[in-house]
């Protein structure tokens, strides 16, 4: 694969992942994660392992779908009213290859959402760490870094950002 | 006309019910600053926040911008981050370290750690004939009227005169002890990162929810079904799931018809304990493993009487919740009458496994961090409590749940009856305490 190739492939994934996230599709989005992937929002930028850190989100596919299935429960009250949101993914840059396909790649993200009347946004900077698929790719890590995780938290995240 | 409304609070509050306007009126909200967080004792942080001299913590009191600061004597103060001279703000950043004194980014003045006077630029031919100076207290940095601390938890009130901090406490102290003697060093530290989250609804709404025990079946049954789900799935297929799967899904297991069963204790001062459901005594090998450094730490029948406390939930009144097995605490800030900041924090027990801290941890993360499968639907509950309690379709707020068949003990405990866990006692012992501040205060 060349460059402009990978380069390509790459930047098509985070644009189907955040796609889905936009969509609320989130066993596709689980789907995206390897058998022993893991989705992590450290609470400070200077962590550098989610084990055994405090953390806003770090989750295996287990806790995922307990996530999952706790928002499609009729009664999960903060998920009642309407909202929705948009993600948009730019600034890919791949910053590491390996033989085996694996790729490393950062990128920023900005999220509006919308709940009940109030319109809110979200950015920062993922991280992610794909494996090699026959199919494309899976998420083996994927670190968020959200700008607004630094000041006190005025809303509660509840699904995957 | 409010002053003539609410001339007399007392009549606000009624033993089983209170008006509406206690949430919802500013004006009531700039009383109880005054009169409860500005008077009594309010957590300001763990000393081991503020290890090295100098470093510093801000808390809000009240209304009162205040901060936390270690000195070069090892002891802690709490200041009001202000300086006396053109009132600026002395610290900037929410913590730090300000060095060997502060020193104000406007005209330079500088203080000493406990807020005295140190120097003036030019003080001499400035100020030479002047009632300004060091002798001068008003050009200080005024302190909390009181510091304590109760085994490295400190807090202060701004007021000269009232109880003690331990007497303040009274019972409610079991928070720290439980949480200090599950160490085997027998103290806590800090872990230095702080959740800080904010609801919109006012304080007491929060605080009455902590030892509400009807609540968890119905607002978190989402994630406890979930949960207990995969927990079953996990066991299936490996014989074990992670403690922290119990810990959510006990909201589902334990159902609505259960929780008559466990007990709250409701004291004078407004601190009520929860007596404990979730079973964080397994029998795993972790576990075992860390009651034996217990014993060696304390002897065995110590060890045996620390580990079987059986408390979940301690809250202090007015501003403070502490889940002591988990290692947890909720600072309480009202910012206004309808929006409070929440400070998470947990700790480390010193001298345990680290398999103990993890369960801590998963705790934290999972019910406690901004991501919380729990707390948003209390969030949630809270801000329309809060919009419903600000419309006129009705004056009071109802605690009635087995009202009556409270148990008064001498001293002024008050203890649900026998299979009465779900009893509104904690918010009517709440409420009886607030018109008694309220009262005192005047």
């Amino acid at each position: 694969m060349s460059k402009l190739e990978l380069q390509h492939a790459v930047e098509q994934f985070l644009y189907r992942q955040a796609e889905i996230l936009d969509g609320k599709r989130w066993q596709d989005y689980i789907g995206l994660f390897a058998k022993d992937g893991i989705y992590w929002m450290p609470a400070d930028p200077s962590h550098k392992t989610w084990e055994g850190m405090p953390a806003i989100f770090a989750e295996d596919i287990n806790l995922m779908t307990v996530r999952m299935d706790r928002v499609m429960h009729p009664d999960a009250w903060s998920q009642r009213p309407h909202w929705g949101t948009n993600h948009v993914v730019s600034n890919v840059v791949i910053e590491k290859t390996s033989p085996n396909g694996d790729v490393h790649v950062r990128s920023r993200f900005h999220m509006l959402e919308l709940r009940r009347d109030d319109v809110r946004h979200f950015a920062g900077s993922y991280r992610h760490h794909l494996k090699k698929a026959k199919d494309g790719y899976r998420i083996k890590l994927q670190r968020v870094d959200m700008t607004n995780a630094q000041a006190a938290y005025d809303y509660v995240l509840q699904v995957w950002v | 006309m409010l002053q003539e409304q609410f001339a007399d609070l007392a009549k606000c509050v009624e033993p089983d019910r209170v008006r509406r306007e206690v949430y919802t009126e500013p004006a009531i909200f700039e009383l109880e600053m005054q009169r409860i967080h500005e008077r009594y004792w309010i957590y300001c942080g763990h000393e081991s926040q503020v290890p090295k001299p100098g470093d510093y913590y801000t808390v809000q009191i009240g209304r009162q911008p205040m901060l936390m600061v270690r000195g070069k004597d090892k002891r802690v103060h709490v200041l009001y981050n202000r300086c006396p001279h053109r009132g600026n703000m002395m610290c900037g950043d929410r913590h730090g370290n300000t060095g060997e004194f502060f020193r104000c980014s406007y005209h330079a003045w500088t203080f000493q750690h406990d807020g005295a006077l140190r120097t003036i630029p030019m003080m001499e031919s400035g100020y030479a004939g002047t009632r300004y100076g060091k002798d001068n207290p008003d050009c200080s940095m005024k302190k909390a009227a009181r510091v304590e601390s109760y085994r490295g938890f400190v807090f202060a009130s701004l007021a000269k005169d009232g109880p003690d901090l331990k007497e303040f406490l009274g019972e409610s102290k079991i928070a720290f002890d439980d949480m200090c003697d599950r160490a085997p060093e027998g103290e806590v530290e800090v872990v230095p990162n702080c959740f800080r989250v904010i609801q919109h609804s006012n304080w007491k709404i929060f605080l009455e929810n902590q030892l509400d025990a009807l609540h968890p079946s119905v607002v978190h049954q989402s994630t406890g079904r979930a949960a207990h789900e995969m927990e079953k799935r996990i066991e299936k297929k490996t014989g074990k799931a992670p403690l922290s799967y119990h810990m959510l899904s006990a909201f589902a297991t334990v159902t609505i018809d259960k929780w008559d069963v466990f007990q709250t204790l409701n004291y004078p001062q407004g601190h009520c304990i929860l007596t404990g459901y979730m079973g964080l005594r397994p029998k795993d090998s972790d576990t075992l493993a860390y009651e034996k450094v217990m014993q060696k730490a304390y002897g065995k029948q110590r060890a045996e009487s620390i580990l079987a406390v059986n408390i979940h939930h301690v809250l202090i009144y007015p501003g403070l919740s502490v889940q002591s097995p988990l290692q947890q605490l909720r600072a309480v800030r009202p910012l206004g009458v309808d929006k409070t900041l929440t400070e998470i924090w947990h700790f480390r027990l010193k001298g345990a496994p680290e398999p103990i801290y993890r369960r801590s941890l998963a705790y934290y993360n999972l019910v406690n961090s901004p991501a919380t499968l729990i707390n948003a639907d209390d969030l949630e509950n809270f801000w329309k409590c809060h919009q419903g309690l600000s419309s006129d379709g009705g004056d009071w707020v109802s605690f009635g749940r087995h009202f009556g068949r409270d148990i008064e003990k001498p001293g002024g405990m008050v203890e649900t009856g026998p299979n009465m866990g779900t009893s509104e006692a904690p918010m009517r012992n709440q409420m009886k305490a607030w018109a008694q501040y309220m009262a005192a205060g005047r």
